[in-house]
């Protein structure tokens, strides 16, 4: 019986491709999908697009390729890419230039029609709100100050893409699962209304999204089992999906790699980042998971069947971007004997300058590095006044750049008249930008004819 | 008898908008049914009162020994624009082992389960 493997790729923009060429030298991957977009990433790609109009797309895109493609050439192996991010024309024409210098041939298809930015207001014309999806804020709130809006587009173009023949497909924003997705209705011929075999596929794209989180990878158990057994990280093998016609996939890893397969690093990454399991949305299906079942069959293979599909959405999610103001942040140390204790009367002492002086923040927020920057209010306080040591860590919101960029110069006198012990301090750091994400939803009929699906040789 | 979720349970958790959503598994159905029993939307909104401002939602998954929790207006807004260290989440999960729910005395816990050494 016919199967299909698909390797993960990256987890997010910055992700390790090692494990990667394991999986197709080793883990006989037909495909790779790699997803290089968090929820956030596009803010990032805004900031570098602002710079500079040919960027936008994640920067890891062509040594990533370059460093995979030969060995993927001799396995033929075909990758799904969401790495052009704001700019996958701009993605493709930088790889397309690197392969063309290599003398390397390949077929790449680009998806664009994602970003809908330039038509808030037709959209609002033909009768979206684009209110938020949670609040129900209305978009006027911040109109002026949106910096992206993209759509989750689904599967399908992506489809039409490995039916033209691309070796490798760039995208902008699609849903994750999408990548992988995408290859199991190619492959198999799935009906766009066979929602089950869908839900299972969007399970198996779901598993590998996030790299090595699907294969043992930030396991978090304390039990027997438990993290510290996980075999060598160091060497971690991304999830590996051999999916049958039916849906039904075996979870696993190439041979001889790090981490490990089993029913609770699997079940870990099921649940990730999910809301409703009974309602886990996409653009081409509803998963039900209550249905799901998963068999451990030992050396790293678990079984992963019985999804229910329920009819797609008839809305696209839309992620728009706004400026939200601007972070300015310092760190500052002390020592045992009372560590805690001059921590804190820093931070009254800053706070009291603060409120004496013109500078005036929106939010001031303080962590303990060391004893709450992790946990917040749910950190245990009982062994607080005998450190041996604890940072001090203060950030403010700034609506003015500038304004961020005064906070940490409110520290440096404190290292010769402040509280004993000083040391450790950050230094003057820029200011970081801050960006509110705006979640809503648009009809399909919207957004989808605008997306193209465009195909590229690169010349030998 | 009371114990830490950390004895008997593992967990993970994530970020999407100003949401933290967690999973909570048990290593098998005996325990399921224990933190089914005990780990209720009240108790986890008490644990997390310091964290969470909205409602939190609980989703109990009997074919995965899971429950599925979700923790509204947790993450100051979103990670993009959040001042906090932690702006994704991550160490929720954490937090959450941390909470003490009281356990049937006949309840067998492996001796080396959890972290006991900082108790």
């Amino acid at each position: 019986m016919k199967s299909v493997r698909i390797g993960a790729g990256l987890g997010f923009y910055g992700d390790s491709w090692r494990p990667v060429a394991a999986s197709i030298e080793r883990g006989g991957v037909q495909y790779i999908g790699s997803d290089h977009l968090a929820e956030l990433t596009l803010a990032i790609l805004q900031k570098d697009r602002q710079k500079d109009p040919a960027a936008g797309y994640t920067r890891d895109l062509v040594p990533m390729l370059t460093s995979l493609w030969p060995l993927a050439q001799k396995h033929g192996v075909k990758f799904l890419l969401n790495a052009g991010g704001l700019n996958p024309e701009g993605a493709r024409d930088a790889l397309v230039a690197e392969f063309s210098k290599r003398g390397w041939r390949a077929k790449i298809a680009t998806v664009t029609g994602d970003a809908v930015i330039g038509r808030i207001d037709a959209l609002r014309a033909a009768g979206e709100s684009l209110d938020h999806l949670d609040s129900g804020a209305s978009v006027d709130t911040v109109r002026s100050r949106l910096l992206f809006a993209n759509a989750y587009l689904g599967a399908q173009p992506l489809v039409r893409a490995l039916e033209g023949g691309a070796d490798i497909v760039l995208t902008g924003r699609v849903a994750d699962a999408a990548l992988f997705l995408a290859p199991l209705i190619h492959e198999f011929g799935w009906a766009a209304d066979d929602w089950d075999r869908l839900a299972q596929g969007l399970t198996v794209g779901h598993l590998l999204e996030c790299s090595g989180q699907g294969s043992g990878g930030n396991f978090n158990s304390y039990l027997e089992n438990g993290w510290e057994s996980v075999p060598d990280l160091g060497h971690i093998g991304y999830p590996i999906a051999e999916v049958s016609a039916d849906g039904t996939a075996v979870i696993t890893k190439a041979p001889g790699t790090g981490g490990r397969v089993d029913f609770d690093t699997v079940r870990q990454q099921l649940l990730y980042e999910v809301h409703n399991p009974h309602a886990y949305f996409s653009p081409d299906v509803v998963l039900d998971m209550g249905t799901l079942r998963l068999e451990d069959l030992g050396g790293d293979r678990v079984r992963v069947s019985g999804a229910t599909g329920k009819p797609r959405p008839e809305k696209l999610k839309i992620v728009a971007g706004f400026d939200d103001g601007w972070a300015g942040t310092a760190t500052i140390g002390y020592s045992w004997p009372g560590a805690m204790n001059k921590a804190r009367a820093t931070e009254t002492i800053v706070r009291k300058q603060l409120a004496e002086t013109k500078l005036q923040y929106e939010e001031i927020h303080t962590e303990f590095l060391g004893f709450n920057s992790l946990l917040g209010a749910l950190a245990d306080d009982s062994k607080i006044d005998d450190l041996n040591e604890v940072y001090l860590k203060m950030s403010v919101r700034a609506k003015d750049r500038r304004l961020a960029e005064a906070f940490p110069r409110q520290f440096p006198w404190l290292a010769l008249s402040g509280p004993p012990t000083a040391s450790g301090f950050s230094g003057i750091e820029p200011a970081r930008q801050l960006l509110g994400l705006w979640p809503t939803l648009v009809r399909r009929e919207l957004v989808e004819p605008e997306v193209k699906v465009s195909l590229q040789e690169t010349a030998q | 008898m009371k114990r830490r979720l950390v004895d008997i349970a593992h967990a993970r958790s994530g970020d999407k908008g100003d949401r933290c959503d967690l999973g909570l598994f048990a290593p098998d159905a005996v325990t399921y049914a224990v933190l089914k029993r005990e780990v209720t939307p009240e108790r986890l909104a008490r644990h997390f009162a310091g964290m969470a401002s909205g409602p939190v939602e609980l989703y109990p998954l009997d074919n995965l020994l899971a429950l599925k929790i979700v923790l509204n207006g947790a993450l100051s807004g979103g990670a993009a624009r959040s001042l906090r260290s932690d702006n994704l989440g991550k160490c929720a999960a954490a937090a959450l082992l941390r909470m003490e729910i009281e356990l049937p005395p006949d309840l067998v816990i492996p001796a080396n389960a959890g972290i006991q050494k900082d108790a």
